[in-house]
């Protein structure tokens, strides 16, 4: 019976990356559709018409989104080289620190990319203070999966190459290497493990695009607050 | 040897109800402990150190945080007995992603329901909480339950907010009866769960919990 595997992703997703990644690791073929998210394709509002994002992984023809969700799906369906641990306790942690990424490290770090000024400040400070929790939870590991590359590094997968992104566009340290050295040195063994470091999306590209989202948040942020009360 | 299960929650929370209808379903004895949020236990602050949030599950000393994922290890563990996620993996990702959608919707739009000081937001907040709900209604369709037949993973995520819903009728100024009256029925039917029903606070004191609350951040 044939397998058809379709992911819509965009080039620089880092959300549509993990399902790449988990994909890729696993040895599943599949197809790319590379969206344009300025101009969303009939299929992919057919796919996904809750959220309308990438990535969607379609698997003989049924459609799954949001990342966390198709990668628990891939890994039930493909059973080699499993992402979660077995135990349900440790697949609890896992779970727990997919979302604390998700939801703080994620957040923050975009603010303190994003924002300016105060806002900036206080973002630095959530930021640092996330990392620490990471930095405690990467004691005598590797990976947060333990020897090998596991569901939590690929869903924080996206830090080890954004940060260096962002310190480079706003010329401030978001991780630094003495402060969270076991942190640093993860973000390096990720980045160029084998399948993770040959689908990074070209990096002067990222710059470009990074650059423009904060000259425009930028020009917004000064606009609203020049306009008179 | 006996499971030690231990439940750190707030009897209001419709996050730390979750748990309580996941291990009713199992038929699970356990150790409920009330927190005072204004005033954290220190095994709460050891358990959650990341978040000082409940729920918390502690099982035989270990902690688990995050209500969904608490539910998900309950249904993992104590598999056996009234499985709350489906077998087949499909189906799981459909549960995931709608319990996921009730968790970065409904809270959060509620929110603006309930604690919003601003007339538009508030206004906003209303519009989206129904367009929520319909689509969540969409989802049941003639179903019974979310899990189909059986009362499951979505069904768990969901029916602790209805608790909530006189409190958002009531600040919102809207009938959700009105608007949603299948999954008000849905509401109904699960109720008639003794898992449900033994977990779910009164509405109503859940309205004055609210109230005294808005009072206490100075606006009621």
């Amino acid at each position: 019976m044939g397998e058809e595997v379709k992911l819509f992703r965009s080039w620089s997703s880092p959300f549509a990356l993990r399902i790449v990644w988990a994909l890729e690791i696993k040895g599943i073929e599949y197809e790319a559709v590379f969206e344009d998210l300025s101009n969303k394709s009939p299929l992919l509002l057919q796919y996904n018409p809750v959220h309308k994002k990438v990535p969607i992984l379609v698997h003989n023809g049924r459609p799954i989104a949001e990342s966390f969700v198709i990668l628990e799906y891939i890994d039930e369906t493909w059973k080699q080289v499993p992402l979660l641990p077995k135990d349900p306790y440790e697949r609890a942690m896992a779970r727990f620190w997919a979302k604390f990424c998700e939801d703080k490290v994620l957040t923050s770090i975009w603010s303190a990319f994003i924002k300016q000024g105060k806002e900036q400040e206080e973002a630095l400070v959530a930021a640092a203070e996330n990392l620490k929790f990471l930095e405690k939870e990467m004691k005598g590991k590797k990976f947060f999966g333990g020897e090998r590359i596991g569901y939590v590094d690929l869903v924080l997968g996206w830090l080890a190459n954004l940060v260096s992104i962002f310190e480079e566009i706003i010329g401030l340290k978001i991780v630094d290497e003495e402060k969270f050295p076991l942190l640093y040195s993860w973000m390096q063994d990720f980045a160029e493990a084998p399948i993770i470091r040959d689908n990074w999306p070209p990096r002067d590209k990222m710059i470009v695009k990074f650059q423009a989202l904060l000259d425009a948040a930028i020009a917004s942020s000064s606009s609203s607050s020049s306009s008179s009360k | 040897m006996a499971d030690e299960i231990v439940l750190l929650s707030t009897w209001p929370s419709m996050f730390g109800m979750r748990v309580r209808v996941a291990l009713a379903e199992k038929g699970l004895k356990y150790e409920y402990r009330e927190e005072d949020l204004w005033n954290k236990s220190p095994l709460l602050l050891m358990m959650n150190p990341v978040h000082k949030k409940i729920p918390v599950l502690i099982h035989n000393g270990k902690p688990i945080s995050e209500s969904m994922i608490i539910v998900e290890y309950i249904d993992e563990v104590w598999n056996h007995k009234s499985p709350l996620l489906p077998t087949d993996p499909y189906q799981r990702a459909q549960a995931r992603f709608w319990a996921d959608y009730v968790d970065k919707k409904l809270y959060d739009i509620g929110k603006k329901i309930i604690w919003s000081t601003k007339g538009e937001e508030q206004e906003t907040g209303k519009k989206e909480f129904i367009e929520c709900l319909k689509l969540l209604e969409g989802e049941l369709g003639d179903n019974p339950y979310f899990g189909g037949e059986n009362f499951g993973f979505v069904d768990v995520s969901l029916v602790t907010f209805s608790g909530w819903f006189h409190t958002y009728e009531s600040y919102g100024n809207l009938s959700i009866e009105t608007e949603c009256p299948k999954l008000v029925a849905w509401t109904k039917r699960c109720l008639e769960k003794e898992s449900v029903s033994s977990s779910l606070a009164d509405p109503h004191k859940i309205h004055d919990f609210a109230s005294e609350v808005r009072k206490r951040l100075g606006i009621e």
